[in-house]
């Protein structure tokens, strides 16, 4: 590793340089709670349709259950995923992307960068694609996915979507045991500094206090929004409300209130809201003909 | 003669699919140039992550010439005909042959002569099609071709295409990638083009760029290597074929190193390190001298690190490290609540949605297994010592029987309590084993404790039996409680559809009862468990309860539960008994029915499977079907050795004699069509010597064959039997059954009825083939 590892800011600096050289937008992360970057509308929206996008952007992830107060060296409730995509899919993407781990400094002389199969599905999107994690020393610090369905339909053409794990990744990079021993800025501010408080409480918050009749009632809400969107030919905000009504049926799994049997139904609830509005955005632009 | 070399590069392919792929690639090949005419010496294939290549010895230069001749219609067929026979063969009339026909006709020849093609171009017409046709188990489409779905699909994108014959270029091109002779090395290693000559130069280039073609050898620096690594080290490895394939199949250049891990995270249950190192991260474990687990894992890394492999070693500590933090955490978790209250949940968990909860299974096992040893079922063999490996509990006292009850109920309430844990949760293939972990931790008996980690034994053929009392009652009643509860929903398994595994649970219960010697009424539990799933779905499970059985009255069960109030027998037998006044008759009736079907249903089934298990034991089904015919035996230890015996029997000279001297007694009985049983003779005239001889015989063999039965010993029963086959011979050689004295006939015919029966008592010979 370089004598002087990037602080977690630069990392993040070092990519958007990376990527917004080779052609992409870079966007700022989306302004609501979601479980992956994949989420966001410039990953699954763009990545329907014929028109080309590159884009990259970090994206705050929320994944209640993974949340350990603060206890656990390497699991977050809250974490940050960095998000590249690149529609059509360029030949050239894996070395792109190898470009993009030796601009952070890895050594591939040193570490061994592994190719390992790793198929991705998000039964809420109703999406599917192929590719692998991307192992580092043995550590997965990327998703490497070329979609061939997202809302239900076909991709074409194909998008490559790369997700770093930006904390795994710099632990790596820095040499850290713990995620929260992590160099922020490089002048002496942790990442514990700016996210242990953050941890302990919304872990409590996750699993103990959160009121799980209103929670019930917001994914009701939610559900019914999406609705109301759909009906009005809104894909845009439908689709928000799908992100939100899959956030809070996360949240009430981390509560324990969900059993097995209903599980099933929330995933499929989820996915009939986002597949509607994947639907809605391909009639508005003119794609299903 | 030349050499073919084809190289398919691609982006990485699956380790799981690379020897399937192999396999499916030489049989296209061969199939598809078989078709056009060539054929190879030799097809070797070969995988790596990054390439499927494909080297044929000596084709041939070009295809043999091909001779075709078509038969048209006659000279003088009309204008019409002809015009359309030279259309379809492209041929003018002066072209084709006239010959003469049978008939004195004369009949149009079309003769074509196909000059052979040439290998070159038989190969670059072959493999596009066999690229866009291969049975990858998944494909996908990439890159800007894929705007139209039709686009060409590969296991991931396709790079690059290396195709020689002998040293020449095959040119073709298949979906936008055109083929070439030259290929890359190894990622990192050696990233840059390597032009190729020829197939005498492709490995050893290869090698030199760092990558190892050939999966054997990969497999063989592995296995070496994290041996040696191990050693070093003074631990051993744990051989695991698996890990070794799946790292060759994620290697080009693989490189073994070992490292170690904090010696503090061996608290955790050796299973779930193994099974986090091995599944998670691809590693081999290591054993110390003891054979206990050591803190070591042997990595596979995909280069040679120019540090000697410090920092990848390291990295792959930290993520160990970060792994066995988190299975810890699940396990410390786990620890904290008690399984009983985790048992208690299980309520809230599907068994399947027409069977109710797995709690709802946890307590018809209890019943069930409960029942069972307190009926004496499994724990003493009757009447009979213990034979060599059988398992028996002799002469337990009415106090050990309800310690031994009481054991079992815990352990079948704790039974599936574990997979309500963090720890199962993650890894679901340690159902059981955690449980085990948890119920000694949590200051179980190890007798009940062992029972929750093994019931689900045995696993297959080659899995251990259980052994302890505790154990086979917990593991019989959960397998036979499945079979119950699936056949009562009419989900039994057909051809090659048995979605519940229902023929290995069967298996699992006919491996316990015979490995251990269990003297088990089959039907009789059956029946209890079709009654405790009907009980089940009718809601009304918690509240069946059993009479005290261990002041029973001998040969009477029953079951009382409050939702009707019906009695069934069976064979004399009190099987089900409750009260309410609630149900009407009539759904009592029905009631009691399907539990008797669900039970027949069943135990044909299991005598089916036992068919099928001895099968492969080398014990003949028609004589299974001999003894069976008798009577449906439901102990199956006593079927089995009368099956033993008489196979033993057969096979003797004195055996074939007695079985073709019945046949000869059965055929005539046949003929006559005499259905009637043997009975005592009275001779109403002067009887032939051999007549009365064979009387006599019989009189003295039926008592000592009933006698040995009873005691069980069939071997002797036959030897009895055989006493007969002179008597038999000579009656049939001197006595005439079909005497013109009706009388004389009537006699003679009862005596051949008395031999059918007194064989009959050992088994229906007339099944026996041959």
């Amino acid at each position: 590793m370089a004598s002087n590892p990037p602080s977690f800011q630069k990392l993040i600096l070092t990519l958007h340089d990376y990527w917004s050289e080779r052609g992409c937008v870079i966007l700022q992360p989306y302004d609501m709670e979601m479980g992956a970057g994949t989420f966001h509308t410039a990953t699954t929206l763009r990545a329907l349709g014929p028109d080309p996008w590159n884009a990259a952007f970090v994206q705050p992830c929320r994944r209640p259950t993974d949340g350990r107060y603060g206890e656990n060296p390497n699991r977050l409730q809250h974490y940050y995923q960095y998000q590249v995509i690149l529609k059509p899919s360029p030949p050239d993407l894996q070395q792109l992307y190898l470009g993009s781990l030796a601009a952070i400094g890895i050594d591939f002389t040193k570490h061994d960068i592994r190719f390992v199969e790793d198929d991705w599905e998000s039964p809420t999107l109703g999406a599917w694609g192929l590719g692998w994690e991307v192992w580092c020393d043995g550590m997965e610090v990327t998703q490497f996915t070329y979609f061939q369905q997202m809302g239900g339909f076909d991709c074409r053409p194909v998008s490559g979507e790369l997700t770093y794990g930006l904390e795994r990744l710099a632990m790596y990079v820095q040499n850290k045991d713990s995620v929260y021993d992590l160099d922020f800025n490089g002048r002496g501010v942790t990442y514990g500094d700016v996210f242990l408080e953050n941890e302990r409480e919304m872990s409590a918050w996750n699993f103990e206090v959160a009121d799980t009749e209103r929670l019930f009632d917001q994914f009701r809400k939610a559900a019914a929004e999406c609705e109301n969107c759909l009906g009005a030919d809104l894909p845009i905000p439908a689709y928000e409300q799908a992100i939100k009504a899959s956030h809070i049926f996360n949240l009430l799994n981390a509560r324990g209130v969900i059993s097995v049997a209903e599980r099933q139904a929330y995933i499929g609830r989820v996915r009939d809201l986002a597949k509607g509005a994947c639907q809605a955005w391909m009639e508005k632009n003119g794609w299903l003909a | 003669m030349a050499d073919f070399l084809l190289e398919l590069l691609s982006e990485e392919i699956p380790a799981r699919m690379q020897a399937k792929a192999s396999a499916d690639f030489a049989r296209l090949f061969e199939a598809r140039i078989g078709e056009a005419g060539l054929s190879a010496v030799k097809i070797e294939t070969f995988a790596t992550p990054r390439r499927l290549a494909l080297i044929a010895r000596g084709l041939p230069a070009e295809t043999e010439k091909v001779r075709e001749e078509r038969k048209g219609p006659r000279a003088d067929a009309p204008e019409a005909a002809i015009a359309g026979f030279l259309r379809s063969t492209g041929l003018a009339r002066e072209q084709l042959e006239e010959r003469e026909d049978k008939k004195g006709g004369r009949t149009l020849f079309a003769v074509v002569e196909r000059p052979g093609r040439s290998a070159l171009s038989v190969l670059a017409e072959a493999i596009p099609e066999i690229v866009r046709d291969f049975p990858w188990p998944k494909s996908m489409r990439w890159g800007e071709a894929s705007s139209s779905t039709s686009s060409l699909r590969w296991v991931r994108p396709l790079q690059g295409i290396l195709a020689l014959l002998g040293e020449e270029m095959v040119p073709f091109d298949v979906g936008g990638v055109r083929s070439g002779a030259a290929t890359v090395g190894h990622r990192f290693h050696h990233p840059g083009a390597i032009t190729i000559g020829s197939a005498q130069d492709y490995v050893e280039k290869l090698r030199a760029c760092h990558v190892i073609l050939d999966p054997a050898e990969r497999r063989r620096i592995i296995a070496d290597g994290a041996a040696r690594a191990a050693a070093e080290a003074g631990v051993t490895l744990v051989e695991d074929e698996g890990l070794l394939h799946e790292n060759a199949g994620l290697t080009e250049w693989p490189v073994p190193l070992l490292g170690s891990f904090d010696p503090a995270f061996l608290d955790v249950p050796r299973e779930v390190i193994q099974l986090t190192m091995r599944t998670n991260q691809k590693y081999f474990a290591c054993t110390d001298r003891e054979g206990r687990l050591a803190p070591n894992f042997v990595c596979v890394a995909n280069i040679e690190p120019s540090d000697g492999g410090a920092g990848v070693v390291d990295g792959n500590r930290k993520v160990l490290a970060a792994r066995l933090a988190d299975a810890r955490f699940f396990w410390e978790q786990d620890l904290k609540v008690p399984l009983e209250a985790q048992a208690a949940k299980l309520s809230g968990i599907v068994f399947h949605e027409q069977l109710g909860s797995i709690g709802d299974k946890a307590l018809r096992i209890e019943k069930l297994a409960g029942w069972m040893v307190e009926r004496r079922l499994i724990d003493l063999q009757r009447r009979r010592p213990a034979r060599e490996g059988a398992w028996a509990v002799p002469g337990m006292s009415d106090e050990e029987r309800v310690a031994l009850a009481k054991q079992v109920r815990t352990a079948a309430r704790l039974a599936k309590a574990d997979l309500l844990t963090q720890m199962v949760g993650e890894f679901p293939e340690l159902q059981g084993v955690i449980g085990g972990y948890l119920a000694r931790a949590q200051g179980q008996g190890d007798a009940v404790a062992d029972a929750v980690r093994d019931h689900y034994k045995p696993v297959g053929q080659q899995d251990e039996v259980p052994e302890s009392p505790v154990t086979v009652a917990v593991a019989l009643a959960d397998k036979i409680d499945t079979l119950a509860a699936f056949f009562a929903i009419d989900e039994k398994p057909s051809g090659s559809r048995d979605p519940f595994a229902l023929r290995r649970a069967a298996l699992g219960v006919l491996q316990i009862i015979t490995r251990r010697g269990l003297r088990l009424p089959l039907r009789d539990v059956l029946i209890q468990a079709a009654v405790l799933v009907k009980l089940s779905r009718l809601g009304a499970l918690s509240s069946a309860t059993f009479p005290n059985l261990s002041v029973d009255v001998e040969g009477e069960h029953e079951i009382t539960a409050e939702v009707g109030s019906f009695t069934y027998r069976c064979g004399g037998t009190v099987v089900v008994r409750w009260d309410s006044a609630s149900t009407p008759l009539l759904e009592r009736g029905r009631f009691i029915e399907e539990a008797r079907d669900v039970e027949e249903e069943l135990f044909a089934f299991f005598i089916d499977r036992l068919k099928v298990q001895q099968r492969d034991a080398g014990v003949r089904h028609d004589l299974i079907d001999a003894v069976f015919a008798l009577r449906a035996e439901e102990d199956l230890i006593r079927l089995l050795d009368r099956v033993q015996a008489l196979q033993a029997f057969v096979e003797t000279e004195e055996g074939a004699d007695l079985l073709a001297g019945y046949k000869r007694a059965a055929n005539i009985l046949k003929k006559e069509g005499w259905e009637g049983q043997g009975r005592d003779v009275f001779f109403s005239y002067e009887p032939e010597d051999d007549e009365t001889a064979l009387d006599s015989a019989l009189d003295r063999a039926e008592p000592a064959v009933a006698e040995a039965l009873k005691r069980e010993d069939f071997a002797d029963a036959m030897a009895i039997l055989s006493s007969l086959r002179t008597p038999i011979d000579r009656f049939f050689d001197n006595v005439t059954v079909n005497d013109p004295d009706p009388e004389k006939r009537k006699t003679r015919l009862i005596l051949l009825a008395r031999i059918r029966s007194a064989v009959h008592r050992v088994a229906d010979f007339s099944r026996i083939e041959g």
